[in-house]
């Protein structure tokens, strides 16, 4: 009983601020090496900072696409409703991460590529969007996730209704295959981790199958 | 952007810590180079002068001709006149900066796992069109008394880049000693292969062993190197232990490391990058920023240990035009990538 109140009660005060915190904490992080870095001080960013920044950003962003992708389950499997709650905010970190991730690669290859040229850089980006597959893949990614980042405060749910607002949110799923297949056409050889995140993502769409498969079957109503 | 800043003291900052590994070792090629006369280094005298007066002040005697004992496994060498007016890579970087996907995809694997790598003792297989073939012990293929060092530019496929002191022999001397026939048009190379020792290898990253090749008139090259050491130091094991190749016109992929089997073969040889992904890595694999690989571009680099916010322009055959430019005379070096 005293273990049920206290989860209640984690659910009610803790959970949202606790989140909030911990999807800042990579960012953070980084934030906190380049100071180091740019300072003279000893850092974490190894010998080519940049593309650990890169590989860091985006990995991030694909991870914590996953991890929104896994609440549903989590749910379900658990029966701990107020997860449900922050939902949205891990799906929104995904986004930030994605535009940081962008911002870092226009920011430090393409404008410095560019001899520090702005219309350089975007030179740059037409290229590489038109020529290069896993960029081509990354930017329809991002793109995707626009407008589910727009829609999702409080009053954008509202006006949209609840139904539409999830028919739109289901663009998170070609979003994830895109981010994933973005991360294996980057990596030289046959890498492990992109198989590993590939392998994770089919899983969370594989429970949505199933899942759906066995409401259309059974007619009690369901939930999201 | 709000992180860019123009070159401000940390940038010098770097630079003025020089490596103790680097500084022993300029002492040892100034020593070198004045007891063995050859032409000057370039880009290692720089700003040396305590450690070249010191150098020069004991060159006049034969004692000088052997270098001082590096801390440990270091090798004796000569200096050569095989440099590069850029700086050295720190060795830090040169150590814990690598591909070899053998031990893992993350550049900093190689130095966490490669030392579980059995590098002594070390034979090479030598077989194909050739008079002397058969296994021969590392010290029977290098002649480790005969030992130089070249500093020379090392381009990565991915557009990064360092410059390193190696310590080795010129490939073409080891080639003739093992008689190639004329039947042998090219030369393969095999890496050791251990899934126990080298754990990268247990995922099919790529198709094991790794294996490279070139054509015999670029392995007699002058600049076709069989490096043993570093930074005047016997290689770490993530740098390819025991002996590896250095061709610097080359990407950096074309270095194959820890060298376990030389043929003498008149095909071109299949090369593991190639097998991976033939439309973004050729045969040849010259440095040349007018092709582009299918992933990004190939006009510019990123000098590892150099100013983050300044990328060098990469050049034709990574500068070495004048020594290999003949080798692909008339052929179209986009096509034959």
């Amino acid at each position: 009983m005293a273990k049920r109140a206290v989860l209640r009660s984690f659910g009610r005060h803790w959970l949202k601020p606790l989140t909030f915190w911990l999807l800042a904490l990579p960012g953070l992080w980084l934030g906190w090496q380049w100071a180091m870095l740019l300072n003279g001080q000893p850092h974490a960013l190894g010998f080519n900072p940049i593309e650990t920044t890169h590989r860091f950003l985006g990995d991030t962003a694909l991870r914590i696409l996953l991890i929104s992708l896994a609440v549903t389950p989590f749910r379900d499997i658990t029966r701990w409703l107020p997860v449900m709650k922050v939902r949205r905010r891990i799906g929104l970190a995904a986004f930030w991460y994605a535009l940081l991730h962008v911002a870092a690669y226009l920011g430090l290859d393409l404008l410095i590529a560019a001899n520090m040229s702005v219309a350089g850089m975007f030179a740059g980006l037409w290229e590489d969007v038109a020529k290069r597959i896993y960029i081509t893949l990354g930017m329809a990614a991002l793109v995707g996730l626009i407008p589910l980042a727009v829609t999702s405060f409080n009053a954008m749910v509202r006006w949209l209704g609840a139904r539409r607002w999830q028919q739109l949110h289901w663009a998170i799923y070609p979003v994830a295959i895109l981010a994933v297949l973005h991360h294996g056409f980057m990596e030289k050889g046959n890498q492990p981790m992109p198989w590993i995140h590939g392998g994770i993502l089919a899983l969370l769409l594989g429970y949505r199958l199933v899942r759906s498969a066995r409401n259309r079957s059974r007619p009690s109503p369901a939930a999201s | 952007m709000f992180f860019y800043r123009k070159p401000k003291p940390w940038q010098g900052r770097e630079a003025d810590v020089t490596p103790r590994a680097l500084y022993i070792n300029r002492r040892q090629i100034m020593a070198a180079g004045g007891a063995v006369a050859v032409t000057g280094l370039v880009g290692c005298g720089g700003s040396e002068t305590e450690a070249s007066t010191s150098a020069a002040s004991t060159a006049s005697s034969t004692a000088a001709a052997r270098q001082p004992a590096p801390p440990s496994g270091g090798l004796q060498y000569a200096g050569t006149g095989y440099s590069v007016p850029d700086p050295l890579t720190p060795i830090d970087a040169v150590t814990g900066y690598n591909n070899f996907y053998e031990f893992g995809v993350d550049k900093s694997d190689p130095a966490r796992h490669a030392h579980e790598m059995s590098v002594d003792p070390w034979s090479i297989e030598v077989d194909g069109h050739a008079g002397r073939t058969g296994r021969f012990a590392l010290e029977d293929v290098v002649d480790f008394s005969a030992l130089e060092e070249r500093i020379y530019r090392l381009r990565c496929v991915e557009a990064w880049s360092m410059v390193i002191p190696w310590i080795g022999v010129p490939l073409a001397g080891v080639l003739q000693q093992f008689e190639p026939t004329a039947d042998a048009r090219y030369v393969a190379f095999e890496t050791y292969l251990d899934r126990r020792e080298m754990r990268g290898t247990r995922f099919p990253v790529l198709d094991w062993p790794y294996v490279e090749g070139l054509r015999m008139d670029e392995a007699m090259n002058e600049l076709a190197f069989l490096a043993v050491g570093l930074y005047g130091d016997v290689l770490p094991n993530q740098n390819g232990a025991p002996v590896r190749l250095v061709v610097p016109w080359k990407y950096g992929y074309k270095s194959i490391k820890s060298i376990t089997r030389i043929s003498f073969v008149s095909q071109q040889p299949e090369t593991a990058w190639n097998k991976a992904a033939p439309n973004e890595y050729g045969f040849y694999s010259n440095v040349n920023p007018n092709r582009a690989h299918p992933r990004w571009s190939q006009q510019t680099e990123r000098v590892i240990g150099g100013n983050l916010f300044n990328r060098r322009e990469t050049e034709m055959f990574n500068g070495y035009s004048e020594q290999v430019a003949h080798l692909y005379a008339g052929m179209d070096l986009i096509e034959n990538h």
